[in-house]
């Protein structure tokens, strides 16, 4: 085991490939947190005059909040007031009306990460709204989806053009007071993602978002809005990374879905934000609040994630099943290493009648990292014939690592089937005996036996993420056997 | 703090009013011992909402009442305590009434190398047996109910099993409620079990009336090398009863440990065990069922910590929850680091029969090693309709068809105990209370 041991050290210690700074000039509001603040961002947004009562009032409920302490993760207090809430890159002109008018630096910064947007434009077939830090600069792919009737732009643009959608559904599934953080942002979200599908359309293409934070000192607070109309679907990918830094950076983020009766929402993200070096220090604290809710009959919301990076990860996307029959999904990986700590999972709320969920969950844990499933299954009393199944499988590798499963089942009602399973176990020495037998060198057999162990959530992801998730997490671990 | 008195000022009155009478205050060691605890429970009181261990379970009921304890055991008929028995068979037996030791009513047949005596009569007669045990296992710095026990604890069992002593036959405790409202007990039992020894402790709680009355219950459990104890805990409180009781073990080097829990009465009943398993091949074993109807709250809270490695722990609850009866299980198993090759397994399922009743449940694994076989599983549900709908096209009518999947169910548990009386005993308890919780009118 100690031969494993150090090939773990040596194999694990990569450097962070998307770790560089892009130099560009920031309209950036000095650090602190006040109502006039937020006033500055409402004004600076040319927002209406709702949206700016609505971050007030979220204010004044955040400042009666204080920081959760339940998670199973460990980290200095955060002072709120050194952070800068508000940065946008400084444009010429009046802002881009193509591609070819966007920044080349921010070009050049995508085309770093591998996902330059002419080829993705190109090639994939896939709309891009980036956000780099606070505001979106480019949007692809908005006119053939104008024609169908779909609206995918930033939320800043939603808020002009769409008032009335924003007004209807914003904080309809996540209540600004909801939580510390969603208080936080629903405050002093700055921009983010809007897509609305109308009724019976199905989005003929993958809708993605690369969130990129910059800009140093700058908390990250982006809202995303997806309504799916009543029998349309949506498809949605988000993925991330960061650049390299020293000094811990918050990122506060709330997605809202909403589907409508017969609609399904489906939202994949693969997380590679900065996890800090092996020290632990500096890295992304994640601490976002993700929530769906099935408002009509047979409506199907799916979570899928796979979260390789951060320093701190503090998510779980939740699920209401409010409409009878409807579905709710969520199939995670999510793998800590060095001193990365993950405390994620689910909320699956059986509300309506038959409803079923499913919850896959695997965690991997590796070096220092600590990494806690925790979820939740609720049946409501109403809620007849509510089926539930849970499978939380750990594996670990190195024995200075953790693997933690906290679930919480409460069920009031007795037509309900409910099953949670979890197991922890690290790789076998069978089954690595067995693949070196057959000549695979030992960094191939644990990445062919880690991706076995992902496999169930690897399936369901959309192509263009399985290629990446799973070169994510070779890179991040060959060899790494305990 | 509000002019009216609620149970946190009543029970420090109590000690006030108590304290120069109390066992064992003659020592030095004792005064400090409760007066370090009756800090502690003022300082950190009853959990009344935001605290994570207790979730799902309301205090405030509670805390607005008041109790006090019995200053002598009320008199119990012999006959009365003989029909409670659990065992028929002549066997060492502790009888206490509102938690303070029934001479009268206790037999002692010992075998030779047992010590079983009231805890509050050996404090005065030999203290130093219990030194360096007595309060080492529970934790006090916390909310709940061990502080206060320790401040107040009357009286209880010590048992000490000597060095190589294998006792075979069942020593039974039985804990007699006369059931007056407003009644406190506050019991305290210490079982040390030396190298090599090995013992069958029966817990037996049950009530003559269905007052409001409140008891709490410490037991610390020392198990050194090769040692081993069956513990049976069957409660059959009135239905007004707050019961709460706290299991604390230690475990060395092979020390065995096997309990099982049958909750079958009480109206708001928590058990909280916590296992350390501090020697290689140590084992624990943790079963436990509970029949809960009317307005019954059931709370299990476990925790094994895996101190060291090689140890083994299982876990299997099952609960039966019928009208308005709310179940809960709480199971913690924490690995610690370097613990390698400790095998743990949890299981929980439980079985709502009516519309109100409610299950909760959190099975919980913590683990800090990685060589570890560990896993859980838990289930809610409601009676297989393709297994009654077997038993019906076999001419089974369809309330006897339920009864006898939910006491299949429930047998699960009670078929895993070893000691054969006591099995045939509680089989007919858990019938008797599965056919007054009416199977019948669920549907």
């Amino acid at each position: 085991m100690s031969s494993n041991t150090l090939d773990l050290d040596t194999l694990i210690r990569r450097d962070y490939a998307a770790g560089f700074v892009t130099d560009m000039d920031a309209d950036t509001v000095p650090p602190g947190l006040s109502e006039d603040v937020i006033r500055l961002i409402s004004a600076k947004k040319n927002e209406p005059q709702f949206l700016l009562e609505w971050r007030l009032k979220a204010y004044r409920h955040w400042l009666s909040m204080e920081t959760p302490q339940w998670a199973q993760v460990h980290y200095p207090p955060i002072d709120y007031q050194a952070i800068s809430y508000y940065s946008a890159p400084k444009r010429k002109g009046d802002g881009p009306s193509s591609l070819d008018e966007v920044d080349p630096k921010l070009i050049e910064t995508y085309n770093k990460l591998g996902i330059p947007l002419q080829e993705q434009e190109m090639l994939a077939g896939v709309a891009v709204d980036a956000v780099f830090d606070s505001v979106s600069v480019a949007t692809t792919f908005k006119d053939k989806l104008a024609k169908m009737g779909i609206i995918f732009c930033s939320f800043s643009e939603a808020v002009r053009e769409h008032p009335d959608l924003v007004e209807q559904y914003l904080g309809s599934v996540v209540p600004p007071g909801d939580n510390f953080y969603a208080a936080l942002n629903s405050a002093v979200f700055t921009d983010g993602s809007f897509v609305y599908i109308p009724r019976g359309v199905r989005c003929p293409m993958e809708l993605s978002t690369y969130f990129r934070i910059n800009a140093s000192n700058t908390g990250q607070f982006e809202r995303t809005l997806i309504i799916a109309d009543e029998a349309s679907h949506v498809s949605y990918l988000e993925g991330c990374t960061a650049p390299m830094r020293d000094e811990n950076q918050l990122h506060a983020a709330v997605v809202e879905l909403v589907a409508l009766k017969d609609a399904q929402i489906k939202y994949s993200t693969v997380q590679n934000w900065y996890p800090g070096d092996e020290e632990g220090r500096g890295g992304i604290y994640n601490f976002v609040t993700k929530r769906g809710a099935c408002r009509g009959d047979n409506a199907k919301i799916s979570w899928t994630q796979v979260e390789t990076g951060s320093a701190i990860t503090w998510k779980y996307p939740s699920v209401l099943l409010e409409g009878d029959n409807s579905v709710g999904e969520f199939y995670s990986v999510a793998l800590t290493n060095n001193r990365q700590q993950a405390d994620t999972g689910t909320k699956m709320i059986h509300i309506g009648k038959n409803t079923s969920s499913t919850i896959i969950s695997k965690g991997i844990s590796a070096g220092r990292g600590q990494n806690a499933y925790r979820g939740l299954v609720k049946v409501l009393k109403g809620a007849e014939n509510a089926r539930n199944y849970t499978q939380c499988d750990s594996l670990l590798m190195g024995d200075r690592c953790g693997a933690h499963t906290f679930p919480y089942i409460e069920v009031r009602n007795r037509s309900a089937q409910v099953e949670h399973e979890a197991t922890t176990s690290k790789i076998g020495d069978d089954q690595l005996f067995y693949c070196r037998q057959r000549g695979l060198s030992e960094e191939d057999a644990v990445s062919m036996i880690v991706n076995g162990f992902c496999k169930q959530v690897f399936n369901v992801l959309p192509m263009e993420f399985a290629v990446e998730a799973q070169k994510l997490l070779d890179i991040s671990l060959e060899g790494a056997v305990g | 703090m509000s002019a009216t008195e609620d149970f946190k000022s009543s029970s420090c009155r109590d000690y006030g009013q108590h304290e120069a009478t109390l066992p064992g205050q003659q020592l030095a060691w004792i005064r400090s011992l409760r007066g370090d605890a009756l800090e502690q429970f003022k300082t950190h009181g009853l959990p009344l909402g935001g605290d994570e261990a207790w979730k799902y379970t309301d205090l405030k009921a509670l805390n607005r009442r008041t109790f006090e304890v019995a200053s002598q055991a009320p008199a119990i008929e012999p006959q009365q305590a003989r029909t409670q028995s659990l065992i028929e068979a002549p066997c060492a037996r502790l009888v206490f009434v509102d938690g303070l030791f029934a001479r009268a009513l206790s037999s002692a047949s010992l075998p030779v190398g047992v010590s079983v005596a009231s805890l509050a009569e050996t404090l005065q007669t030999d203290a130093a047996a219990l030194e360096g045990r007595l309060g080492q296992q529970v934790e006090i710095a916390q909310p709940g109910f061990s502080a206060l026990n320790t401040a107040l604890m009357a009286d209880g069992a010590y048992i000490c099993v000597h060095r190589d002593t294998p006792v075979s036959e069942p020593i039974e405790l039985l804990f007699l409620s006369s059931g007056s409202p407003d009644r406190a007990a506050h019991v305290r039992n210490l079982f040390v079990l030396e190298s090599g020894a090995s013992a069958v402790v029966v817990e037996n709680h049950a009530a003559l009336g269905d007052g409001a009355y409140f008891t709490d219950i410490v037991s610390e459990i020392f198990i050194d090398e090769h040692a081993s104890l069956q513990h049976y805990k069957v409660q059959r409180d009135g239905v007004q009863a707050f019961h709460f009781a706290g299991t604390h073990i230690r475990q060395h080097r092979n020390g065995h440990y096997v309990a099982h829990t049958v909750d079958l009465g009480g109206r708001l009943v928590r058990n909280t065990v916590s296992a350390s398993l501090a020697g290689e091949g140590a084992e624990c074993t943790l079963n436990g069922l509970y029949v809960a109807s009317g307005r019954q709250h059931v709370d299990h809270h476990t925790r094994i910590d895996h101190l060291v490695p090689h140890a083994i722990s299982r876990e299997q609850y099952k609960g039966v929850l019928d009208g308005r009866a709310r179940g809960i299980f709480s199971g913690r198993v924490v690995v610690h680091p370097h613990a390698q090759q400790s095998d743990a397994q949890q299981a929980h399922d439980s079985l709502l029969l009516s519309d109100d009743a409610e299950a909760d449940s959190r099975p919980q694994l913590e683990i800090y090693a990685d060589d570890v076989k560990c896993s859980h599983g838990s289930t809610v549900g409601q009676l297989d309709d393709d297994a009654l709908f077997y038993l019906r096209a076999r001419g089974i009518g369809l309330e006897h068809g339920r009864e006898l999947l939910v006491r299949a169910f429930a047998a699960g548990v009670v078929a895993q105990m070893q000691f054969e009386p006591l099995r045939a005993r509680l089989d007919q308890l858990v019938g008797e209370k599965l056919a007054a919780a009416n199977l019948s009118g669920t549907r």
